[in-house]
């Protein structure tokens, strides 16, 4: 099919394509699968040698077998064409074969188009300012090549990108209108595939030895705490998640039945917070222990940790009080409670026969102070625990001594269990790094932490620290305190050089703002602030009414600016004026038909006193209006100002 | 003409704009999205309702970012017309069937330029133009000319998409202009001249019929008789000029009478204007006398137009 003549595409458009596809889709290489990667490369690759030698491009024959083998490699790789990952990389392989097609200005629109769209695919993987910024420049540059397209051959690189940005910065207006006003729905409209929200990470529902000790290693936020009031004590922010009961000798689980009512009764004034959690994929929230008052849709389960009816599987915002000091189950269901004393029988021998020793004629109180003072004497706490067997707990207590607070926990849980007092597993956080510059308790994956319960008659559940017994640092003042050097710990967190740690607060300050105004402006917040603008109650047609007149305004202002003629600048004609204007205050002015020469008559008859610096001007001014302006332009300014002295 | 073709011409008035430049006004452009901008704007509700979907807030701001990009395109698009000066130019004569072109000049007196800009007077045949900033460009308009007689440019369409081509704005301009558009000659063979008498003092010396001699050039005489190669073997002497004798000064008198009256007067004003063509060719001396008009003899450019405008204005 032949191309008629205004749809032709220039050849010197083509390396504008080039760049767009690269730029919209080269971040995404790194989710993908790398023989994707590399196929898109040579696709790419093979586009740009066919333009630079001038070639053919390939034919229907080839593309069509191409296409099917790339559909044919994802469909492989992720077993389906949907879904976000499959569905990006299908949009990775258009993009570049559409480059091998590229006959006429149409096709070029589609890969326009397909940039744009591609743009908005980077969004599921990354929300943050500096993805926000790169891919800011990204549709300056495919913007520039969509005015490229249009503009033709005579337009210059320089002119485009600067067109491109002047179009880029009117549009930020309308943008900032209708990210306040549009009508926000919350999602999701549908199902979402289940890829979805992979690759989050976060406490799971069980837990084995190095299993905390790997999330410790990562310096991600878990999520951000506002409180009300002061900061509680360091040691006293203990942030409950799942509760582990199960133990099958290696490993303990959560147990997944029917947990019976629970009765806290609060001991101290409770402390109200806003918790912003990140995503984690799980139910659980992550409340300070123990929390009393809960957001909607959550609910307090039997082991008192606080359930949400969704999987938070985006960043979402929780208000909780809490309180420090509680009374939890003084009286607790004896099946509960038989729960919490099992030990599988082949496993773990000498612990078992450690703590029936302890049993004798020992109240509850002294054997727990037995178990922590036998972790005090010489155990290490390190992230680097030697491994151990198939008795694990025996293995760490009587031989390795080395290891990190699931470790403990574990360890601590056993010996309880042993010595007949009902004991129980607790997964968290604890700690967190408090944010002077916006107030924020930052609390990490490198904050993760397992403590014990223990169940003590008439008082109840009690939280028992055995890592305190060992490294009283890290209940203190972290982790990063607790270890020794050369332990695997996120560098962030290592890093304590005053300046560096100034500069991390306000980076992490400015994202959380970013996080909390920007990715977590919801419908919630939307109603929020029309109340605050005078809408309370906004219903979709004042919310449409609103942006309508705000957007109509703003498209008012922009055609004043495209209408508006801008005076003529002529710097020659501007200063004749000036020197009429300073004629007409000395009572000579000129007539519309009177011409320069006649004038400087007039003036030497009327005006003798004014003649020489008038004639120099008339002399300085035809010469610059009618020989080179440039050059004469100086002349006649001096004139002018030796007029006016 | 269709009844679109109708109501098209009430709804965009069809008045002439005259002689005078003309600068583009908002009344007078018109804008519409384009198939682009239908795409563009399909692509945007696709991922709008991703955004939603997925909860991102940055897809919400990078899809409204894009809406907004449309909404200032639409005005970047108006602007790449309004106030644009346009000045019609000259427009030279063409035979029946040949394309005829007008000059228009397009003006700029903005600082920056005005690029994608795009002129069409017959549907299929446009122009494409850039105005530099503060500059001026001339350009063509080509248009077919089917019949002889006065062509008066049709209204021409003036449209961009440019910048972003998500939109096409347009002008209709209607500036008076008019092509002379000569009869389409038909090749037929000359009528056979009657020698006329002319005055005795021409006969004998002034003919072209046989070769006699030579004579000195005089600065009347036409460099076309001058006998270069004679005259380059006398070189210090004047440039010499063929005497011919015997021949009469041939005057034709192309009469309509002379063609066949069983003709369609069409047809016989075409073989007139070939015949006008072959005289002007043989460099004769011919008149030309037609219902309404008559021209004495003569020769040269001047005379051809003359007779050629009165072929194409003839009305039998």
């Amino acid at each position: 099919m032949s191309t008629p003549a205004r749809e032709a595409l220039d050849r010197h458009a083509t390396p504008w394509l080039f760049a767009t596809a690269l730029a919209t889709t080269a971040p995404h290489f790194v989710h993908q699968p790398p023989w994707l990667g590399a196929v898109a490369g040579a696709l790419l690759l093979w586009a740009v040698w066919l333009w630079w030698k001038d070639q053919r491009l390939p034919g229907r024959w080839i593309l069509i077998p191409l296409v099917g083998a790339g559909s044919a490699g994802i469909l492989l790789e992720f077993h389906t064409l949907f879904g976000r990952d499959a569905g990006v990389g299908m949009l990775v392989i258009f993009m570049t074969m559409k480059l091998l097609e590229l006959k006429s200005r149409r096709d070029a629109t589609v890969i326009v188009t397909l940039g744009y769209f591609l743009l908005l695919t980077h969004y599921l993987y990354s929300q943050s300012i500096p993805t926000g910024l790169w891919l800011l420049a990204t549709m300056w540059l495919v913007t520039a090549t969509l005015i490229r397209l249009h503009g033709g051959p005579s337009s210059r690189p320089r002119d485009t990108l600067r067109h491109a940005g002047l179009l880029c910065l009117q549009a930020i207006p309308f943008m900032l209108v209708l990210f306040l006003l549009f009508p926000r729905i919350s999602g999701p409209l549908w199902g979402l595939p289940s890829d979805a929200f992979t690759g989050k990470t976060g406490l799971s529902d069980s837990m084995s030895p190095g299993s905390i000790a790997q999330l410790v290693q990562n310096g991600d936020i878990a999520f951000r705490v506002r409180f009300d009031g002061p900061l509680p004590p360091r040691q006293k922010l203990y942030w409950r998640g799942p509760v582990l009961e199960q133990f099958d000798g290696m490993t303990w689980h959560r147990h997944k039945g029917r947990q019976p009512a629970t009765q806290l009764e609060s001991l101290s004034p409770p402390i109200g917070y806003e918790s912003t959690l990140e995503a984690h994929n799980q139910r659980w929230l992550l409340a300070l222990d123990a929390p009393v008052a809960l957001p909607p849709e959550t609910v307090l389960n039997g082991t008192l940790t606080a359930i949400h009816s969704k999987p938070v599987h985006e960043r979402q915002r929780f208000r909780l009080t809490s309180s420090l000091d509680y009374r939890f189950n003084p009286s607790e269901d004896p099946l509960v409670l038989r729960r919490n004393l099992a030990l599988p029988a082949s496993s773990n021998p000498q612990s078992r026969a450690l703590a029936a020793q302890w049993r004798a004629g020992n109240a509850p109180e002294a054997i727990i102070a037995k178990a922590l003072a036998l972790f005090a004497a010489d155990f290490t706490y390190t992230l680097q625990p030697p491994l151990l067997g198939v008795h694990g707990i025996d293995d760490f207590l009587f031989q390795t001594k080395r290891g990190f607070c699931e470790h403990y926990a574990a360890a601590f849980v056993v010996l309880m269990r042993g010595a007949g007092i009902p004991a129980r597993v607790v997964g968290g956080y604890q700690g967190g790094e408090f944010n002077p510059l916006d107030g924020y308790l930052v609390v990490r994956q490198s904050d993760a932490h397992a403590w014990a319960e223990v169940w003590l008659d008439g008082q109840g559940w009690r939280r028992v620290d055995p890592t305190a017994a060992v490294s009283p640092n890290r209940i203190e003042t972290g982790i990063a305190d607790a270890l020794a050097f050369g332990e695997p710990l996120p560098m962030l967190i290592q890093i304590r050089a005053d300046w560096i740690r100034t500069l991390r607060y306000r980076w992490e300050a400015i994202n959380n703002a970013w996080n909390q105004s920007i990715l977590g402006y919801d419908p919630k917040r939307q109603r929020e602030l029309l109340a605050r603008l005078g809408l309370p109650d906004a219903d979709w047609r004042s919310l449409a009414i609103t942006l309508g007149s705000t957007c109509g305004l703003l498209v008012a202002g922009l055609m004043g600016w495209a209408l508006y003629k801008r005076p003529e600048r002529d710097p020659v004609i501007r200063l004749w004026h000036q020197a009429l204007r300073h004629l007409a205050r000395r009572k000579v002015d000129c007539a519309p038909w009177e011409t320069p020469l006649d004038l400087a008559r007039r003036v030497r008859e009327q005006r003798p006193e004014l003649a020489e610096a008038f004639q120099r001007v008339v002399d300085a001014y035809l010469v610059a209006r009618y020989g080179n302006t440039d050059k004469h332009l100086k002349i006649l300014r001096d004139a002018v100002a030796l007029l006016r002295q | 003409m269709g009844i679109v073709a109708t109501l098209k011409q009430k709804l965009f008035r069809w008045q002439s704009d005259g002689t005078a430049p003309l600068r583009l006004g908002q009344r007078r452009i018109f804008i519409v999205p384009s198939r682009g901008g239908l795409l563009y704007a399909l692509a945007l509700i696709v991922m709008l309702i991703g955004a939603i979907n997925y909860n991102l807030a940055l897809g919400h701001a990078l899809v409204f970012l894009l809406a907004g990009l449309g909404i200032v395109g639409m005005i970047h698009t108006f602007r790449n017309l309004h106030g644009l000066i346009v000045t019609p130019g000259r427009s030279g004569p063409v035979f029946a069937g040949e394309t005829a072109h007008f000059e228009l000049t397009l003006d700029n007196d903005r600082p920056t330029p005005r690029l994608g800009l795009e002129l069409e007077a017959e549907s299929g045949n446009p122009v494409f133009a850039t105005v530099n900033r503060k500059k001026s460009t001339k350009l063509n308009i080509p248009v077919s000319s089917k019949s002889r007689g006065w062509l008066t440019l049709p209204r021409v369409r003036l449209s961009t998409r440019y910048p972003l081509g998500l939109y096409t704005a347009w002008a209709y301009l209607q500036p008076a202009m008019r092509c002379l558009v000569y009869p389409q000659p038909i090749a037929a063979p000359l009528p056979v001249s009657s020698p006329t008498p002319v005055g005795g003092e021409r006969s004998g010396d002034g003919g072209q019929e046989d070769f006699a001699g030579f004579r000195d050039r005089q600065p009347a005489d036409s460099p076309r008789h001058v006998a270069w190669k004679a005259s380059a073997r006398n070189a210090s002497g004047p440039l010499l000029i063929k005497q011919f004798a015997g021949g009469a000064q041939v005057e034709l008198m192309l009469d309509w009478q002379l063609t066949d009256a069983a003709l369609a007067d069409e047809t016989r004003i075409g073989i007139l204007t070939g015949w006008v063509l072959a005289a002007d060719a043989a460099d004769a001396h011919y008149g030309l006398r037609l219902p309404g008009a008559d021209i004495p003899t003569g020769s040269g450019e001047r005379h051809r137009q003359l007779c050629l405008e009165a072929l194409a204005l003839c009305q039998p």
